[in-house]
This record gives structure tokens, C-alpha cells and sequence, in this order.
């Protein structure tokens, strides 16, 4: 029996017993028993990657199970494992099992865990699906599976109304994707006659000077199909406009959005693109959109997350970015690259998110950065674990000794990689995405100075008031009002020591193998050969653009939050119609509810109050009526109700249709 | 099967135990019904089994000859049979569902059940026009009783609605059935079928179809019999009425309008897509904002519906076959669905839905199953709703980006409207203290739920048991059909291929050489 069977069901048999024997079984089991499954499936799936890594293992297709087969339509369960999906499988896997290890500390006094446990371990089989689908269905069918599960995670504490509403926005504005999803798939099948994924790929060259009707007009087959394609992936992967549901989503337990809305499900569009990147390569004008909006993405959630107070936003905020320089990476034709900054972000942005959790859990459920403050010498693994996470995002490494952190590795290859590419396009995305990264250093340490440094803040929070009893001014001077931040049980800590491995070695160890290595690929993606030549052919200047703008940010971070407090009011008191524009993210979310939410519901009532009952009805049926009990004694008792009436007319008919047929 | 004639015991058994429950008490008139619907259920397993798929084109056929041409004649073809199929298998549910809903005039209650049972796979298995009229139209004398006696407040009015709307459209389509036996001087539906009757007539001949199945289906803009009827009917008769009888004008386009009249089909292929169109957003916007959970399901419904109808009507095998998996779907999940209201009607007499509320609390074995069909009828690939969407807009996509475009948007506002739903419904806190004492589902209930979440699943995941049996019925239509398809708006051009791929890069020698100079001609993939 093949091991990516095991890797792939073994999640979903936990989720099933989890979910349906939750109250039979109890909490240890159920938790024991998911927990358990994913550590196998973690195990299986780092044997298939260094099987890869070490160049030993083939890619295969083990097949299921038939799924549909309409006229020349058809396509199978199958599972197919190569480079790209072993990356996949280790970072869904790896991230996944810790997360499932930490949610035993972090949701310990939930009254729900065998349910909670059941969907982490449904979503792992949802997404495995999706990165081992042969053809474009199943990977929609696992595309939608993440939905599913990211849906009734967000809304996990289904009691909270916001939670509701952020799951609901999260599952709509997300169909809006799988609408481009689906007509491109559709789209897809018309022109190649299939949904097959390698069939396409080896087909899309020959498709690439055609023109197609769409919509009224005449378009590149592929630029159409790839433009379609990456709507799904704007969807998915939180990219500009289709972006809003992501910060929303913090509203779900902290787990999941370390493992969902950090690590896996969001990089789904990504890989997306690579594993279709060969289809991308024949579609000049869709990559560049792919480049224009990585790169316009890239540039606005890093200035939102500059001003949001809530610890979770800033990090969403910083994935909507980190995922923008994927997308323009993979835009610029850099596969490689974008997929080496999804896995080492994989590492870095699951710690930081479980870090913040365990600093949410030692501050009574606070998640406001403006009553922290001083909690470095109080919750230290938990700190130093949160500075493995900053240090890898901003990138920190030293260029002459080839050495640093995880993103300094990879988001600086995609820096260079969009300068080498030398477009205009490309120009826009690389200094675009120097000044995030600038962005990115600012809000990281931002974070980390409000948090970790400073003068405690915690009275200011109604959690903590609520915890020792006291309001401010019964504190008085003492500003921590006597509560004594925990740190988080062991638990929580062994995922934030692991990930901090990853944060700290993954880009130094793999990258080799990632950006240099076609044989490491072996053609699960387009690798451009060329083009990676280039990229190590930048002048220096550019290879060292990314480290001073990371330390231009924690300059300004640490001029504004600890040397001087008071600036960042100032600031805001200046520019204040800028500051109201960036914290407000915008006006995405005003805009969205004015032209789509609340249209909606106004159409919805005059539709049917004014459409249905005024006019169809009124002159319909009721019409009738009215003519009719106006008309004669014998249409009236036509209308009156009576079985027999209705049976007259019937048998009537039928004695005409025998006279008829008897003439 | 040899010469046993399954399908007219199909008939007998559900007249024989309606006769009975009209004479015997209530508990064992319900004893009665549901021995005879289990029997009959039995006997669609054992149809279903020996169905001999790429066999003859019609099986099981009876033939009896009567008078005038008229005969009593049966045979069913792949799509008949999953239709019955279908059936056989919601009614054991329905009268489990009324297992103690209904209390008064128990007997004439299960008779008018049996009795629909009885018509609804006559509809499916006549072979005679005029024996499928009789079923056809006579369906409505039970569904009529079901919601005039049985029904809720207002059912004298939703009673009234559905009748007069359903009247209109058969009287014409018994004129129009009159003129073709004159024509082709047949009563027999499959020789009908082959018959190419002058593409002028066929012109009014599909416009009378259309009035009766238009309604049936219904399209709009006669739909507003069905949220009434719908929100009127007991929930049995709900399960029924959009579990079945809204099949019988997906039944008729696919077996009457399409063959019969292929020319007329293509001629007013853009009718059918139009009023699709409308009736996905309209009837989805209308979705969001009622109060009303029977009626928010009806009006689902509607437009789940236009889906069928715009396969249908893409005269292609992928329409086509997505299309019956929409409806044999959609009669499992908004059966489903009816009775997921009904089980919470049942303990608290109201479809209001903010009278809910954080069921998910004191019922979480039902949220879980209201949750699976939810999910099903928003498409969620994994259960049926998916597979028959999808090959359905697949279908047309081939015939018209538009429709499909205007279609599709089906997956976003079906999610917003049915999300909103369950959130109302199961999620948020237990504000109503009546609502948060009801108990979870007993084993009744999960008798009821149990089988259609099981079979929901089997379609979403192995289609191929449901597809099957149609293959060859449906690939008969499409090659008879083919004359008449109209061109699709892709009109896909070859050119001559790209010879560099969007990202060319020019080739440097050297890891480190010529820094700088490499950017300058690279910009030719990118026009």
C-alpha cells in the first residue's frame, strides 16, 4: 500500500471518528487519536520529501477511485505525488501536527475540543487532497474542502456573532474566487478536451497563439483561461479585492489561523500557479496581472498592517503581504523562489502566529498591542520564540557569509529575481516590494517592541481588569494591577521550539535545492534557467536592497516605540486623513457592503415584494381570480376550490381527445 | 425480469394499500403505508439491479392494447428509472415523516400519499401519451388534497394558486398532444420520439409543452405557486413536491420538448436561458431575505431548477447528464432540507426563523446533518449538489460564456443565502429559552435523515452508480439533437504558437558576469 494513501486518509478517518464519536470517546481520545494520525502522516510525508531532496524518488500517480465520466468529460480520485506536492506535504503535514499538538494547551478549557480537533484534521485532508489532485476538479473539490473547514473554524465559537459573520465572509467572498475557478476549469475542458493537469501543461504551448470568444469578445485562449484560473487564486490567497475576508478571520481560535490563514490554506493559490506554471508560461498578459496584483497586494496589506493595534491583524495583514511577493515571484517566472518563500513563510508565520496565541493565553485572552508592554522577562521561551519569527520575516542574514534567517533566503531571491527580470512590470514589483519589505521590518518590530518591551500596559485591558478585579484607578502606579502573565504549558511551547527551528534553518538548509536546482524540480514546475542566472547576477546594491530597508524599519520601529514614544502620536495627528485611510484598510470593507451586501438585500425585498407579489401575482393568479369571480356562475365555481371541478375539465379533455383521435 | 411485470405492481401495491387505509385506523393505516411504500421501495432496489445497462433502450415494457389507439402500455428507459428510483425511495421517508405530525383523517392522508406514489411512477413508466397525461395531470388531484386538507393556515389560497396555474398549462399541452397523434398517428411515446414532425408546427407544439412544464418546473416567471404551496403543505408534502414533482417538467423537457421537437428547441433555446438567468439571480436574491425557512427552500428551489433547465437546453451530453444529477440532487437535498424544517416545526410549530437560534448547542446530531445538506445544496464538491452544477455549467459553457457566467454566480449567492440560513438557524446564542429545550433528533428522525445524507454522499463521491444507467439514453438524445445544436460563442481560433514562453530570458554566460546588462532585452514576453 502506497504511503500517500495512508498520508492523505488517515487525517480524514481521525476527523470522522473525532466528529462523530466526540461525546462516546471523550477528549484525551479523540484528541490522542487526530493528534496521532497527523503525527504519522508528518512522518510518511518528510520519508516521500528527502526521498526528493536526496533525488531518489519518481513522481507517481497512485489512483483511488473513479469519479465522473460524462461523454468526453472525465475524471478519477487520484493522488499524485512529485516534487512540488512532497514540499506541499511536508509543510501541511509538519505544520498541522503541531498545531494539533498545541491546541492541547491552547483550547484546554473549551468545552468543544473532540469537534474542534475533528475539523483541524478534516481541513489536513481537505488540503492534502488539494495538493495531490491530478486533475483541476479535485483540486477545486479540495480548494472548497478548505473552505468548508476554514468556514466552521473561523466560526468555531459559533456563539459569537462576529464569528459568524467573519465564517460567512470568508465562505462567500471566497466562492466569488471559485467562480473564476469554475469558469476556467470550464473554460479549460472546451479547449483541451480535458481537466487532466499534465495534459493541459503539455498541450498549452500549442494553444498559445489561438484567440477564443468570451463574454462578446475575441482574447488569448490562454491568457483568458490563466486570468480565470488566478481569480480563483485571488480568492483563496486573500489578494487585493478579494482580500477582505482574511483579517476577519482572525475571529477563529489562534491554531487555526497559524495553520489555515498563515501556512497552508492561503498559499493554496500560489500553488496553484506553480503546478501550473508551465500553462502560465504561454500567457504573457494573465502573468503580468499575477505580478501587477502580487505586487499591489503586496504593497497594501503591509501598509495596513503598519497601523492595526490587534497582534492577530498585524500578522494577517503580513501573510496577505508575504503571499503578494509569492504571487509576483511566480509572476516574474520565478516558480522556484515563489514556492521557497511559501515554505519557509510556512515555518515562520505558523510561529508567529502560535506565538502571539501564547501571548493572547498568558494575557487573559487580550489581543490589543496597547496593553502589553514589558512582557519579555515574563513569558521569555515565548519571546524568544516570537524574535526567531521576527528575525526570519524581515529577513535578517549577512549577505557575504551566504547565512541568515529563513526569509532573508527567500524573499530576498524574489527581490532579485524581479529586478533581474528587467520588465517594467517587474521594476514596479521589485521596488514595490523593497519598500514593503521595509513596511514589513517596521510593523514586525513594531509588534515586538509594543509586546515585548516598554512599561506594562495591562491594566488599560478590560480582560485583565477582569482577571485581578481592579479598575485603573484602583491600580494606581502599578500598571500591571497585580496580574502575573503565564507562560503557556509545554504543550504550546514544543511547537514554538520546533517551528523556531524552521524559522531559523529552513531557508539556509533548502536553499540549494529550491532556487537552484532543476533537478530538485524535476519538472514538477517551469524552471527557468535563465532567468535564475540573471538572478544571481544582480549588482550588489540590489542584493543588499532587502537587508537596509529591514534595518531602515527596525530603525524607525525603534525610534518610534521605545525611544520616543510619543512620535507615532504626532504622526497620526499630522497625517491624519492618511493614517484614517490606512487603519481603516482602505474603505474595503465600506465599499464592498455599499455596492454588493446592501444592494443585495434591497433587490432581494423589491424583488419579491414588488416583483413576485405586485406584479406576478397581482396580475397572475390573483388577476385571475378577480376576473373570474366577476365573471360568470360557472367560472366561479371553476376557482371555488372543489376537487370535482378540476376533474371535470380533465375528463373533458379526455372525452375531446378520444372523439378526436376516434374521428 | 423475464414476463413479470414489475412496474405495473409497482402500480398495484401503493392502489391496493391506499384502498386499505381508507378503510382501516389510524396506526395501522401508518403501518399500512409504510409496509407498502418499503415493498415498493424494494421492488425499484430489485428494478434498479436488473436494469441491464447498455441493453435495449426501453425494458421492463408492458403492453396492453384498449381502445382507440389508446393503449395501457409501460417500459422505462435509463432516466425513467433513476426518476423512479428516486421516488420510491422518498416515500418510506414521507410517511415516516408524518408518523406523528399528522393526526387527523390519518387513513385518507396515507391513501392520498400512496395514491401519488402510484401516479408519480406511472408519469415515469407510461410509453402512452395519453396514459402519461393522465398521470401527469391526475398528480395534482393528491398534491391539491395533501395541501387543501392537511395544509397550514393559509392553504386554501396556496391550493387555489397551484391549481389554477397547473391548469393553464395542461389544457394546452393536451391540445397540442391531440394534434400530434392526429399527425404521426401514434399514441406510442418512443415512435414520438423518432418522429420529425414539420419544424413550423413543432413551433407551437414546444410552446404548449413548454406552458405545462414550465410551470411544473417551475421557471420564472410562474413560480409563485411554489413558495406558498411549499410553506401550505405538511412537511411530507413538501418532500414530495420538491423531491418528485418538480422532476416531471425536468421529465418532460427531456423526454418530450427536446426529442420530439429538436428544431423548436434550438429556436427557443435562448427563451429557456433568459428566464434561467433571471430566475438564478432573482429568485437567489429573494432567497436572502425571507423570514421564512420553507419559503427561502422553495425559493432555492426555483433556482436550482434554472440550472436544470439551461442543461437541458445546452444540447450536449455534459448538460444534459448534469442536469438529471441536479434534479435527482436536488430531490434528495431539498427533500432533505423540507424535512430538517419539519423536524424543528414539529417541536415548535413555527417556520420564523429568528424563532431559532444556536441549535447547535442543544441539537448538534441534527446541525451536523443540516449542515451536510446544506453545504450539498450550495454545491460543495463531495456531495451530489457538486457533480450535477457543475457538468450542467460545463455544458453550457460550451454554448454560451454569458449564461454561464450569469449562471455560476448561483455558487455565490446559493452560499450567501444558505449560510445566512444555518447561521440564523444553528449558530449564535440560545436567545429563545422554547428553542433551546428541543431535543436532539430521536431515532425516527435519523431514520428519515440517515439514508438521504448516505445517498448525497454516494453521488458526490461515485456519480458513476447514477450516470451509468443513463449513458446510452442520453447519448441517443444527443445524437438526435446533434442536427439542431446550435454554434457555441467560443469559437475557438488556432494561431501560430508563441515560440518563447512569457518570461524568456536571454541566456548569461557566467554566474556573475556582466551584471546589469542582462535586463535589457528581456522584455519581449511580456507584450
Amino acid at each position: 500500500m502506497s504511503s500517500i494513501l495512508i498520508i492523505v486518509f488517515l487525517p480524514l478517518l481521525a476527523a470522522i471518528v473525532a466528529g462523530l464519536c466526540n461525546r462516546a470517546l471523550g477528549n484525551t481520545v479523540t484528541k490522542s487519536i487526530t493528534t496521532g494520525a497527523l503525527f504519522v502522516s508528518c512522518g510518511l510525508s518528510w520519508h516521500i520529501f528527502l526521498g526528493f531532496v536526496g533525488g531518489s524518488a519518481e513522481a507517481t500517480v497512485v489512483p483511488v477511485l473513479q469519479w465522473v465520466q460524462s461523454g468526453n468529460l472525465s475524471f478519477d480520485w487520484a493522488l499524485r505525488v512529485d516534487t512540488l506536492t512532497a514540499v506541499m506535504l511536508v509543510v501541511i503535514t509538519t505544520v498541522s501536527a503541531l498545531v494539533h499538538l498545541y491546541s492541547w494547551g491552547y483550547m484546554e478549557e473549551d468545552p468543544d475540543q473532540p469537534r474542534f480537533f475533528a475539523y483541524l484534521s478534516l481541513f489536513t485532508f481537505a488540503m492534502l487532497m488539494l495538493v495531490t489532485a491530478d486533475n483541476l476538479v479535485q483540486m477545486f473539490f479540495g480548494w472548497e474542502g478548505v473552505g468548508l473547514a476554514s468556514y466552521l473554524l473561523i466560526g468555531f465559537w459559533f456563539r459569537k456573532p462576529s464569528a459568524n459573520a467573519a465564517a460567512i465572509k470568508a465562505f462567500v467572498v471566497n466562492r466569488v474566487g471559485d467562480l473564476g475557478f469554475m469558469l476556467g476549469i470550464f473554460g479549460t475542458f472546451l479547449v483541451f478536451g480535458t481537466v487532466s493537469i499534465p495534459e493541459i501543461l503539455a498541450a498549452s504551448p500549442s494553444m498559445s497563439g489561438s484567440t477564443i470568444g468570451f463574454l462578446g469578445y475575441r482574447m488569448h485562449t490562454m491568457d483568458i483561461l490563466c486570468i480565470l484560473l488566478f481569480i480563483g487564486a485571488m480568492g483563496k490567497s486573500a489578494q487585493l479585492g478579494l482580500h477582505t475576508w482574511l483579517p476577519d478571520a482572525m475571529e477563529g481560535p489562534t491554531p487555526v489561523s497559524a495553520l489555515i490563514h498563515a501556512a497552508t490554506m492561503v498559499t493554496a493559490g500560489v500553488f496553484m500557479v506553480c503546478r501550473l506554471s508551465p500553462m502560465f508560461e504561454t500567457a504573457p498578459v494573465a502573468l503580468g496581472f499575477v505580478t501587477f496584483i502580487g505586487a499591489a497586494t503586496c504593497l497594501f496589506a503591509a501598509t495596513v498592517g503598519t497601523t492595526q493595534w490587534d497582534i492577530k491583524r498585524v500578522i494577517a495583514y503580513s501573510t496577505c503581504s508575504q503571499l503578494g511577493y509569492m504571487f509576483f515571484a511566480a509572476g516574474v517566472g520565478a516558480y522556484g523562489a515563489a514556492m521557497f518563500h511559501l515554505f519557509t513563510h510556512a515555518f515562520f508565520k505558523a510561529l508567529l502566529f502560535l506565538g502571539a496565541g501564547s501571548v493572547i493565553h498568558s494575557m487573559h485572552h487580550e489581543q490589543d498591542m496597547r496593553y502589553y508592554g514589558g512582557l519579555r522577562k515574563k513569558i521569555p521561551l515565548t519571546f524568544f520564540a516570537m524574535l526567531a519569527g521576527t528575525l526570519a520575516i524581515t529577513g535578517v542574514g549577512v549577505y557575504w557569509l551566504h547565512a541568515g534567517f529563513a526569509g532573508f533566503h527567500s524573499k530576498d531571491a524574489i527581490l532579485e529575481v524581479a529586478f533581474a527580470r528587467g520588465t517594467e512590470l517587474s521594476q514596479f514589483a521589485f521596488w514595490v516590494g523593497c519598500f514593503a519589505a521595509l513596511l514589513t521590518s517596521f510593523y514586525s518590530w513594531r509588534l515586538m517592541f509594543l509586546t515585548f518591551w516598554g512599561k506594562p500596559r495591562w491594566i488599560e485591558s478590560e480582560h485583565i481588569q477582569h482577571s485581578v478585579h481592579k479598575t485603573p484607578e484602583q491600580a494606581g502606579e502599578d500598571t500591571t494591577g497585580g496580574y502575573h502573565p503565564h507562560e503557556s504549558p509545554v504543550s504550546m511551547l514544543v511547537p514554538l521550539g520546533v517551528l523556531s527551528l524552521g524559522a531559523i534553518f529552513a531557508g539556509f538548509v533548502f536553499n540549494p535545492q529550491f532556487l537552484d536546482s532543476a533537478e530538485f524540480w524535476a519538472g514538477s514546475i517551469y524552471y527557468n534557467e535563465n532567468l535564475i542566472h540573471a538572478m544571481h547576477a544582480v549588482p550588489l546594491w540590489v542584493k543588499l536592497s532587502a537587508t537596509i530597508v529591514m534595518l531602515l524599519g527596525v530603525l524607525i520601529a525603534w525610534m518610534a516605540y521605545i525611544r520616543d514614544t510619543s512620535i507615532p502620536g504626532k504622526f497620526v495627528e499630522q497625517f491624519r486623513n492618511l493614517h484614517n485611510f490606512v487603519y481603516n484598510k482602505w474603505y474595503f470593507d465600506e465599499l464592498y457592503n455599499l455596492i454588493f451586501v446592501r444592494p443585495a438585500f434591497w433587490l432581494g425585498r423589491k424583488f419579491w415584494k414588488i416583483g413576485d407579489e405586485g406584479i406576478i401575482d397581482r396580475f397572475g393568479p390573483n388577476g385571475a381570480a378577480w376576473l373570474v369571480s366577476k365573471g360568470t356562475v360557472a367560472a366561479r365555481k371553476v376557482q371555488s376550490g372543489y376537487l370535482y371541478s378540476y376533474a371535470l375539465v380533465m375528463l373533458l379533455g379526455l372525452v375531446a381527445a378520444v372523439t378526436w383521435v376516434l374521428m | 425480469m423475464g414476463g413479470f411485470p414489475i412496474l405495473s405492481i409497482m402500480l398495484l401495491v401503493p392502489l391496493a394499500a391506499a384502498i386499505i387505509c381508507l378503510m382501516v385506523e389510524a396506526s395501522l393505516a401508518r403501518s399500512v403505508a409504510l409496509g407498502a411504500t418499503l415493498v415498493n421501495l424494494a421492488l425499484g432496489i430489485l428494478l434498479w439491479l436488473n436494469y441491464d445497462i447498455g441493453g435495449a433502450q426501453w425494458q421492463f415494457t408492458e403492453r396492453a392494447e384498449l381502445f382507440a389507439g389508446f393503449s395501457y402500455a409501460l417500459g422505462i428507459d435509463g432516466i425513467a428509472l433513476l426518476l423512479i428510483v428516486l421516488s420510491v425511495f422518498l416515500m418510506p421517508i414521507c410517511i415516516l415523516a408524518s408518523w406523528t405530525s399528522i393526526t387527523k383523517r390519518v387513513g385518507e392522508y396515507m391513501a392520498a400519499f400512496l395514491f401519488m406514489e402510484l401516479l408519480m411512477i406511472g408519469v415515469f413508466a407510461a410509453q402512452d401519451m395519453f396514459l402519461f397525461y393522465i398521470f401527469f395531470e391526475a398528480g395534482l388531484i393528491p398534491m391539491y388534497l395533501i395541501i387543501g386538507i392537511w395544509g397550514g393556515d393559509n392553504r386554501i389560497y396556496a391550493s387555489y394558486k397551484f391549481f389554477l396555474y397547473t391548469l393553464l398549462g395542461s389544457v394546452l399541452m393536451l391540445i397540442a398532444m391531440m394534434w400530434m397523434v392526429n399527425e404521426a398517428g401514434t399514441t406510442d411515446i418512443p415512435t414520438l420520439m423518432n418522429y420529425d414532425f414539420d419544424p413550423k408546427a413543432q413551433t407551437w407544439l414546444w410552446l404548449a409543452f413548454f406552458a405545462s412544464f414550465a410551470v411544473k418546473m417551475p421557471m420564472w416567471p410562474v413560480h409563485t405557486w411554489l413558495p406558498d404551496a411549499h410553506v401550505q403543505a405538511p412537511t411530507a408534502g413538501s418532500v414530495i413536491l420538491a423531491g418528485v414533482l418538480l422532476k416531471m417538467g425536468g421529465y418532460g423537457f427531456i423526454r418530450f420538448s427536446l426529442p420530439m421537437f429538436p428544431e423548436a428547441s434550438a429556436q427557443f433555446a435562448w427563451l429557456i436561458f433568459i428566464l434561467s438567468m433571471l430566475a438564478v439571480v432573482i429568485t437567489s436574491l429573494i432567497a436572502l431575505v425571507q423570514n421564512d425557512m420553507k419559503k427561502l427552500i422553495a425559493y432555492s428551489s426555483v433556482a436550482h431548477m434554472a440550472i436544470v433547465t439551461v442543461g437541458l437546453f445546452s444540447f450536449n451530453v455534459q448538460g444534459l447528464e448534469g442536469s438529471m444529477i441536479v434534479m435527482l440532487s436536488h430531490g434528495l437535498v431539498s427533500g432533505a432540507l423540507f424535512l430538517c424544517v419539519g423536524v424543528i416545526y414539529d417541536r415548535l410549530h413555527t417556520r420564523e426563523i429568528d424563532r431559532y437560534g444556536g441549535l447547535s448547542i442543544n441539537m448538534p446530531k441534527y446541525a451536523m446533518l443540516f449542515l451536510l445538506f446544506t453545504m450539498a445544496s450550495i454545491g460543495l464538491p463531495g456531495t451530489s449538489g457538486f457533480v450535477g452544477e457543475f457538468l450542467s455549467l460545463a455544458g453550457i459553457y460550451e454554448v454560451s460564456s454569458l449564461v454561464t457566467l450569469v449562471c455560476t454566480t448561483s455558487i455565490i449567492l446559493g452560499a450567501a443565502y444558505m449560510l445566512y440560513l444555518y447561521r440564523r438557524v444553528a449558530f449564535g446564542p440560545q436567545k429563545n429559552a422554547d428553542a433551546a429545550a428541543m431535543q436532539d433528533i430521536g431515532i425516527r428522525e435519523w431514520l428519515m435523515l440517515g439514508p438521504i445524507a448516505a445517498a448525497v454522499l454516494w453521488m458526490g463521491v461515485y456519480p458513476e452508480s447514477f450516470l451509468a444507467p443513463m449513458r446510452k439514453d442520453i447519448a441517443a438524445l444527443d445524437a438526435r439533437l446533434a442536427r439542431a445544436a446550435p454554434e457555441g460563442d467560443a469559437k475557438l481560433v488556432a494561431g501560430k504558437p508563441r515560440e518563447t514562453i512569457a518570461n524568456e530570458m536571454p541566456h548569461v554566460a557566467g554566474e556573475h558576469s556582466g551584471a546589469g546588462a542582462e535586463h535589457g532585452e528581456a522584455a519581449e514576453g511580456a507584450h
